[in-house]
């Protein structure tokens, strides 16, 4: 690896826990981030000179800590600039430093900076976005492009919320455990989010938004390290190794959405799905179950299914049961009807979501699955009018394309018929 | 004389390779073995997952499970190298040239005592 991309790595690496450090010394999150800018163009000059050093995020924290403190004395104009030698000779200082690094401060320093860009005022995108600027550190351009809207547009959104987070104050108090545990549960859901941006793009733009759910992952891995006893966080994590590992699959040569049961599953990174498994296993031992690990739990069924009809969808149904009480929802209830329309036909299934229509009347995926259902049935026109309703409300061109392909099977099949009523 | 060659990284630093970086260090490091295996020098090789998936068995009385890696360190075990040798230089040597293709993190070089191939596992 060249010193450049080396120097990335480090510094891409040492970023949360140095912005969360100096973070909680200014109390102010553009202090501490041009404090992290400042810190990082000096190890920029410095790094390639004299070696790396032993602790990058030590390193980092001090100096940038020490260039914003000249800052602040430039600006009164008390004392003349030190030598910049004097900044960049830290060697007994940052070893002290990173003893204390290794203490409880930095788990909550990394949390306290993931938790302000999840504040409630923030709406979803907003959480995301800035997130991933000032936690992951990707560039408002590389920001920008992910969303797929202007540079201008991505930077006026995270300069309002960083206002936002401004005005709501930064809360600096070390948490306590009841505290503590509700931050992990927004940081987690934002996380989630990042991963789900990712997720559900189109194929045209899911080469260019796949790295939100890598760096999800990222974040994920990230907090679980910091909480490694978390079964959540496990859940999570491995949720979102489990639906990623299936990334290859989930379009074809022309970017059309390819599902679950049509997947060549020989191309699902087999790598991801054995991490994944192995968090469930652990996860499942501290026998304290959430919406998390029940998600990763019906994406490893699927996961361990080595061809579409070896899916245990009885477990699924089980198991979204499970969710339904846990976190009712009518989404979570056409998710199991899926399942249920494979253990018990979809006679059974459509009467299960019957009751959903009116909350779900905006819903693409319900009249994608109510059309499949009816289709299933034979009743062929009732499916035409639920998939004319799933095209119209369809997000994107994959979606509708998909819904396409169902209504000219039906025209296909429908059409031998209307010939022999023509004779 | 067998010795392993135990690759310890800091994991946050190797988590933040981009695929590209990732792959290209896994090529050079492939030259590497490729060589070591030609000489008939080269035992099994596995890079491990992420901590985060690893379980520790404290053999108390009784057995404790806990989450997470043994060691709370700085740079974690991340993969090992089991390799043939004639001395601890000819190791050093081998975790040298590994050393060159992928920099970062340190080598525990280590003499096998009782080395059982095992059966091939797939």
């Amino acid at each position: 690896m060249t010193d450049t991309a080396w120097i990335d790595a480090a510094l891409t690496s040492a970023r949360p826990q140095a912005v969360g450090a100096l973070l909680r010394y200014f109390r102010n999150l553009d202090t501490a981030e041009e404090a992290f800018q400042n810190a990082c163009l000096r190890a920029l000059k410095s790094w390639p000179q004299n070696g790396p050093p032993r602790e990058p995020a030590a390193w980092l924290i001090m100096v940038g800590r020490n260039v914003a403190i000249d800052e602040v004395r430039r600006t009164r104009k008390q004392e003349a600039l030190p030598e910049d030698e004097a900044i960049s000779d830290l060697e007994d200082a940052e070893d002290a430093l990173a003893e204390r690094l290794d203490g409880s401060h930095y788990r909550d320093d990394i949390l306290r900076l993931l938790f302000i860009c999840c504040h409630p005022d923030l709406p979803a995108t907003q959480q995301i976005a800035l997130a991933l600027r000032i936690v992951s550190g990707l560039t408002v351009k590389q920001i920008a492009r992910a969303f797929l809207v202007s540079e201008a547009a991505m930077e006026q959104r995270i300069t309002r919320a960083k206002a936002r987070v401004a005005d709501a104050g930064v809360p600096f108090e070390t948490p306590g455990a009841v505290e503590r545990s509700e931050r992990l549960a927004a940081v987690a859901a934002m996380i989630y989010l990042i991963f789900n941006e990712g997720y559900s793009a189109s194929g045209d733009t899911s080469e260019i938004r796949m790295p939100l759910c890598e760096e999800a992952i990222r974040l994920a891995r990230l907090l679980l390290r910091l909480f490694q006893s978390e079964p959540e966080i496990m859940g999570l994590t491995a949720l979102l190794l489990l639906q990623h590992a299936r990334a290859p699959a989930r379009f074809d040569g022309a970017g059309e959405l390819v599902l679950l049961d049509d997947q060549d599953r020989t191309l699902w990174n087999q790598k991801m799905i054995a991490e994944g498994l192995a968090l469930i296993d652990k996860a499942m031992r501290h026998r304290r179950s959430g919406p998390y690990q029940i998600q990763a739990a019906i994406a490893a069924l699927h996961a361990r299914a080595a061809r579409p009809e070896d899916t245990d969808w009885a477990q699924i149904d089980l198991l979204y049961g499970t969710l339904e009480i846990m976190q009712p929802s009518p989404v979570v209830t056409l998710n199991r009807a899926v399942a249920v329309s494979k253990v018990r036909g979809a006679e059974a299934a459509l009467e299960m979501i019957e009751p959903l229509g009116d909350r779900l009347s905006n819903y693409f995926h319900f009249f994608g699955v109510r059309g499949a259902f009816l289709m299933q049935l034979g009743r062929n026109e009732e499916a035409r009018v639920a998939f004319d309703r799933a095209i119209a409300l369809a997000h994107t061109s994959a979606e509708a394309a998909h819904i396409r392909m169902h209504l000219d099977r039906l025209i296909r099949d429908s059409q031998p018929r209307n010939a022999k009523a023509g004779k | 004389m067998l010795y392993a060659i135990l690759c310890y990284h800091d994991e946050d630093f190797v988590g933040s390779w981009t695929r590209e970086q990732d792959a290209a260090v896994m090529t050079k490091l492939a030259v590497v073995q490729d060589k070591l295996k030609k000489q008939g020098r080269l035992g099994p090789v596995a890079r491990l997952l992420p901590t985060t998936a690893a379980a520790t068995l404290r053999k108390d009385d009784p057995p404790v499970v806990l989450d997470g890696p043994y060691a709370e360190t700085k740079e974690q075990l991340l993969g090992f190298y089991v390799v043939d040798c004639e001395s601890l230089d000819a190791a050093l040597d081998v975790a040298r040239d590994l050393g060159a293709a992928n920099p970062g993190g340190a080598y525990e070089i280590r003499p096998i005592g009782l080395f059982q191939p095992g059966g091939q596992v797939t």
